[in-house]
């Protein structure tokens, strides 16, 4: 009982902090350049991708050990996951619309903005390499997707102050924020002494 | 429909090179920026990443627009993902099975190629609307231009962060020249800026291209000449990038429910 709690804790820490999923892996850039603009919209989407990708990833696990695993064609992985993730998303939208408006109402827009992100695609597929169970999955997708929600936020929080900044004129729009995270990137480095 | 027939009416090459040149898919429309910046930690991974690509590209490009009379409309982007999806698939198995350091090189971004935007956006935006041949340049144009940026990325990486280019130390090799020539008896060291290859450096690679970009676009302003066509894609705001592909529903509601309709109205 203490061992899980304990690999929780390192996978909380690994996979939202050290190997944090936009800043050091790349993932889900799109969202992470497109929609940082604002710290409400920013929660906003952090929202709604810790929402999806913790299902999806959940999901993702369930149909891989049920299924692929049990006929033995994991080699389809990529297509079932990345078709299961798409209709997901919008069976969420769908449902939310009909059952929880006031959900909808937060995280509406940012819902197809995710579906061929690959944040969800990439942990999906990283908890099948790493061999976790379903539990782990759900696990370690929640965690991932704060280090998105965490990461987001601290860029959108940079991004209002920046707009009163005096920038060179070749560096206003897009390098800017990449000059940004790149520094970001940085400072997450220094999480690697943690575990 | 009259956006159909110019787009038809351009020759095979003018494609290519638009895909290549004038419609950079990384450095002017900027799509597909994971792997743009996860695997360009040097020159040969850019190039593999690129090439990989550019197959998947060529392939579900030509099979899409084969097949743009029997896909319905509604169910288009689940059919695109489907045959994209399986191409990427075979392609990891060839690699795996031919090419195995390449593929422990580019790992997780192997399959990831599903979910590039370029590839979804050229299915919807070109592909789709276009008869095989065309889409087939289409498709070698965008994906011998990601190629070309993603090898330039990854050797200004390379050369700052390893002082390799290829793998051959050429910035030693230079300084060693250099220095025989001063008649030093110890050649100079070069001491690589190993940020470069880690994953600040790509976020800092990339904003210096950008930034290079915007002033040529403005110099091209300043000259009064016209730029409406060298936009941002995605990462401009990623809610306006419907035309790419990225943000769509996957059943599309609003669309018309058969293409095989359209088609018919196209023909007439």
């Amino acid at each position: 009982m203490l061992d899980v709690v304990k690999d929780l804790l390192i996978l909380m820490i690994s996979s939202s902090l050290i190997s944090n999923v936009v800043l050091s892996q790349f993932l889900g850039l799109c969202p992470f350049l497109g929609v940082s603009k604002k710290v409400d919209t920013a929660v906003g989407m952090g929202g709604a991708v810790i929402f999806v990708i913790t299902i999806a990833s959940g999901v993702a696990a369930v149909i891989y050990k049920g299924i692929l695993e049990r006929l033995d064609i994991t080699y389809l992985q990529t297509i079932v996951f990345i078709l299961v993730i798409a209709a997901l998303v919008q069976f969420v939208e769908m449902f939310l619309k009909k059952y929880v408006p006031s959900l909808y109402q937060a995280l509406g827009v940012y819902l197809p903005l995710i579906t061929t992100n690959c944040a969800v695609l990439g942990i999906a597929l990283t908890n099948v390499q790493k061999n976790y169970g379903i539990g782990f999955s759900i696990a370690s997708g929640l965690f991932t997707a704060v280090g998105f929600l965490i990461a987001i936020v601290i860029l959108a929080g940079i991004r209002e102050k920046i707009e009163y900044n005096d920038i060179p004129e070749s560096f206003q729009g897009m390098p800017i924020v990449l000059i940004t995270a790149g520094l970001m990137a940085i400072a997450f480095c220094g999480f690697s002494g943690l575990l | 429909m009259s956006d159909r027939k110019d787009e038809a009416k351009q020759s095979s090459m003018e494609v290519f090179f638009n895909g290549l040149v004038k419609e950079n898919p990384t450095f002017v429309l900027t799509l597909g920026m994971c792997p743009t910046l996860a695997v360009t930690t040097s020159a040969i991974n850019g190039l593999g990443m690129g090439l990989t690509t550019t197959a998947v590209l060529v392939l579900s490009n030509a099979i899409i627009s084969l097949l743009r009379y029997i896909i319905p409309n509604r169910v288009r982007i689940p059919a695109f993902i489907v045959i994209v999806a399986s191409f990427v698939t075979m392609v990891e198995l060839l690699l795996e099975g031919f090419i195995p350091s390449l593929y422990a090189a580019l790992g997780l971004y192997i399959p990831l190629i599903v979910v590039n935007c370029i590839i979804l956006g050229r299915a919807e935006s070109f592909a789709s609307k276009n008869s095989v041949i065309p889409s087939i340049f289409d498709g070698l144009g965008m994906g011998l231009g990601f190629t070309v940026a993603l090898t330039a990325i990854g050797m200004v990486r390379e050369v700052l962060g390893a002082g390799e280019i290829f793998g051959v130390p050429v910035i030693n090799k230079a300084l060693g020249g250099i220095s025989s020539l001063l008649g030093r008896q110890e050649p100079i060291e070069y001491i690589p800026i190993s940020i470069f290859v880690l994953a600040p450096g790509a976020f800092f690679v990339l904003a210096a291209l950008t930034a290079l970009q915007n002033r040529v676009k403005r110099k091209m302003q300043e000259r009064g000449q016209n730029v409406d066509k060298i936009q941002s894609g995605c990462n401009s705001d990623c809610a306006s990038c419907s035309d790419s592909g990225c943000a769509h529903r996957f059943v599309d509601v609003n669309a018309a429910s058969g293409s095989v309709a359209n088609a018919k109205n196209d023909s007439l």
